[in-house]
């Protein structure tokens, strides 16, 4: 028995790892035949793209990057698991960010006060703004996709409002570019410097506890069984004593503080300012992250430095002379295939274990007559 | 058993990650360093560098303006261009990169298209004392860099006094792309211009789109429709100061007689695209963006790269309105008294 459920497992394990893999090979076939359409080498282009992506430059930037999509994917993968789309990751930690960072312009307290509290209230934010969604999904039955876009918009139009210099925002040197007040020094969050590699920015390690802590509140704990089991069964949860409203409320939360986080890498440690140039979109990105790491929080990691790499490598794809739209075809075909794969997977494991349970009643049915035989 | 096969596939991509991060010390400029070198020898004459703003080369405005001026420069100096564009995601991270990049390569000089490169272009002209970079539409601290800015607000004065005189309704409007300050500045100087020619005439300022949604700059179907709904509400000389969005203004003004569109950046009575429309375009607020560029390539080129900020204004034709289609021949006399006036002093013309 002991040897069997091993086996199980290996087969478990492998199946998960197929279908992102499997997504990543046709990628890269598209991708080739696409440079090929192009009427350049594929070959130059992949070579090129590996030995710049291993440069040590690279990988602090690959870091950097992943730390921020990590955060979006974790967001996104807490809504998946309760079988809630919450695409309005996007709207939340932009709105999340700006207020962190009107906040942190304002704070004159030392840094192990502001830091907490800028990152406190960015979280609050980012859950504030999802729980609007949430309660509008629990009280009224509103479906939280069309009312999480809408806030996207709602977000963008207000951060428009109270972007304007004489509100709470100011016009930089050159009259070009608005910004909140700059975070003093102080409010920097650490980074560890490189050298000629560049700064790595500290708050790859809140990531890596936010990765620990969801794979442990949703692992571990009962709150965490009780939200898988509204995601999978909403009737199966209430009979046994669930409220799947007060989960669907919380989850919601949870969701919007952990987007809250997204934009405090930047803002801690790069930008220490909310302008109009602030990255935009990386709410979507965190969708197709957690589809490729299926919300696993080691696999969105994996996810997360793909994105990062991919980023990182065409950009430099483009200065070799190849076109500037390859990313946009690499990742969508990731995202494409992914979709594709885990259905192509799904139904071969299913077809495997109908085949197993098959051949285990056959088993079973053979067993008892080799027993009466024995007695 | 499940818990060690998780497990261990924690620890294989902790150490796979772990591996590649320390297992490769080199930089990639490092990396590059020889290939680049061989690329500088290969094709003699200078190499400019251009790292465009979101849309790039094509966009039949601002970058086109700046690629304008590359072009004539590297025509003249039988150089080479490099050209890199944003993406909309873009973090400080990827700009700065970009010009590395071309840095590295041994571009020089470098070319920043765009406001959004003040920071970085700061951050990588420090890290590369002897290159030379160009700044357009920010003002840069580093010594190295030359800030090209304009004054957009003294063309637009013009428009506004060219619009004060043709329009028969007394009524006109703007058409701005997205509220950013470099816009309001457009409208701060269309606005009073237009009141101090006639200061009975109804000015209506509508922006596409607000704060970090940047669309307004590249849909002519909000420009179509916020010109048609200010031509309904009576206005009968439209400005747009809104990227290609402005195609779609100058579409919907020539489909009302009488009525008129003032365009932007290029002279867009010369565009091939806008051909159609063209007898409905008055003039152009023309920003001299390829000037900019081409002065800062030769001023390298000819060994004394410009630096600090270059301010092309109204009296060094920096900005200016064409007369293409000769609409607006009987007003130049009143043109040309407001251009003195701004040129000399007697009129400040407002940048908000």
């Amino acid at each position: 028995m002991n040897k069997l459920t091993q086996r199980i497992d290996k087969e478990r394990l492998l199946l998960g790892i197929a279908a992102p893999l499997l997504a990543v090979v046709a990628a890269v076939v598209v991708t080739t035949l696409v440079i090929l359409a192009t009427g350049k080498n594929p070959g130059a282009a992949f070579s090129d793209m590996l030995t710049y992506g291993s440069a040590s430059d690279s990988q602090v930037y690959i870091l950097n990057k992943a730390t921020t999509y990590y955060l979006a994917g974790v967001a996104v993968a807490i809504g998946f698991r309760m079988n809630l789309f919450n695409i309005g990751v996007d709207g939340q930690y932009r709105i999340a960010a700006f207020f962190a960072a009107v906040l942190g312009g304002a704070l004159t307290t030392p840094g192990w006060i502001s830091i907490p509290l800028i990152i406190l209230c960015a979280m609050g934010t980012g859950a504030v703004w999802a729980g609007i969604a949430g309660v509008l999904k629990v009280t009224r039955g509103v479906s939280e996709v069309i009312s999480t876009i809408m806030l996207n918009s709602i977000a963008t139009a207000i951060i428009a409002y109270l972007l304007q210099p004489g509100k709470l925002a100011e016009l930089q040197a050159g009259g070009t570019v608005v910004s909140t007040k700059p975070l003093p020094s102080s409010s920097h969050f650490f980074q560890i410097d490189t050298g000629a590699a560049g700064v790595l920015w500290g708050f790859i390690v809140i990531a890596v506890l936010v990765g620990i802590a969801y794979w442990f509140v949703l692992g571990r704990t009962r709150f965490g069984f009780d939200l898988r089991t509204v995601g999978q069964s909403e009737s199966a949860a209430a009979a046994s004593g669930v409220s799947v409203k007060r989960m669907i409320a919380t989850s919601m939360l949870i969701s919007g503080a952990v987007a809250g986080l997204i934009g405090m890498p930047t803002l801690l440690n790069d930008s220490h300012q909310f302008s109009n140039d602030f990255p935009t979109g990386i709410g979507f990105t965190g969708i197709a992250i957690a589809l490729l790491g299926r919300n696993n929080p080691v696999g969105i990691a994996l996810g997360a430095l793909l994105w990062g790499f991919l980023e990182r490598t065409t950009n430099h794809l483009e200065f070799e002379g190849y076109d500037k739209e390859i990313l946009g075809v690499i990742q969508g075909v990731i995202v494409l295939c992914v979709v594709i794969a885990y259905e192509v997977v799904r139904r071969y494991g299913l077809k495997r274990q109908q085949q197993r349970v098959g051949a285990e009643l056959a088993a079973q049915a053979a067993a008892p007559t080799q027993k009466q035989e024995v007695a | 058993m499940r818990r060690v096969a998780k497990l261990s596939a924690a620890c294989i991509a902790t150490a796979a990650l772990a591996l590649t991060a320390t297992a490769c010390g080199s930089t990639s400029s490092e990396d590059d360093s020889s290939s680049s070198a061989s690329a500088g020898s290969g094709k003699g004459g200078i190499k400019i560098g251009l790292a465009y703003d979101v849309g790039g080369r094509g966009d039949r405005s601002f970058n086109d303006s700046a690629a304008r001026g590359a072009d004539k420069a590297e025509k003249e100096f039988s150089g080479s261009i490099k050209e890199l564009t944003a993406k909309s995601s873009d973090t400080e991270a990827d700009r700065e990169q970009r010009l590395t990049d071309l840095a590295d390569a041994g571009y020089n000089p470098i070319v920043a298209v765009g406001f959004s490169y003040a920071t970085s272009v700061d951050k990588v002209a420090a890290k590369y004392p002897k290159v030379s970079f160009g700044l357009i539409d920010s003002v840069a601290t580093a010594k190295n860099v030359d800030s090209i800015t304009f004054t957009e607000e003294q063309g637009s004065y013009l428009a506004g006094v060219a619009a004060a005189l043709k329009t028969k309704k007394a009524h006109v409007g703007f058409i701005g792309g997205v509220d950013t300050p470099l816009i309001k500045k457009f409208a701060a100087g269309y606005v009073q211009g237009v009141k101090d020619t006639k200061p009975g005439v109804k000015v209506d300022v509508q922006y596409l789109t607000h704060g970090s949604d940047l669309s307004g700059f590249a849909s002519p179907d909000k420009g179509k429709e916020a010109a048609s709904g200010q031509l309904d509400n009576g206005a009968d000389v439209i400005y747009a100061a809104a990227g290609s969005s402005g195609n779609g203004s100058i579409e919907a003004v020539s489909g009302v007689k009488g009525a008129w569109a003032i365009g932007v950046d290029s002279d867009q009575y010369n565009i091939p695209g806008l051909s159609k429309y063209k007898n409905s375009i008055l003039t152009s607020m023309v920003k001299n963006v390829d000037v900019g560029v081409y002065d800062f390539v030769k001023s390298v080129h000819d060994g004394k790269p410009l630096t600090g900020n270059q301010i092309y204004s109204l009296a060094k034709g920096g900005v200016g309105l064409a007369t293409s289609g000769g609409f607006i021949d009987d007003i130049q006399p009143q043109l040309d008294a407001a251009k003195k006036k701004i040129v000399d002093g007697a009129v400040k013309v407002k940048t908000s």
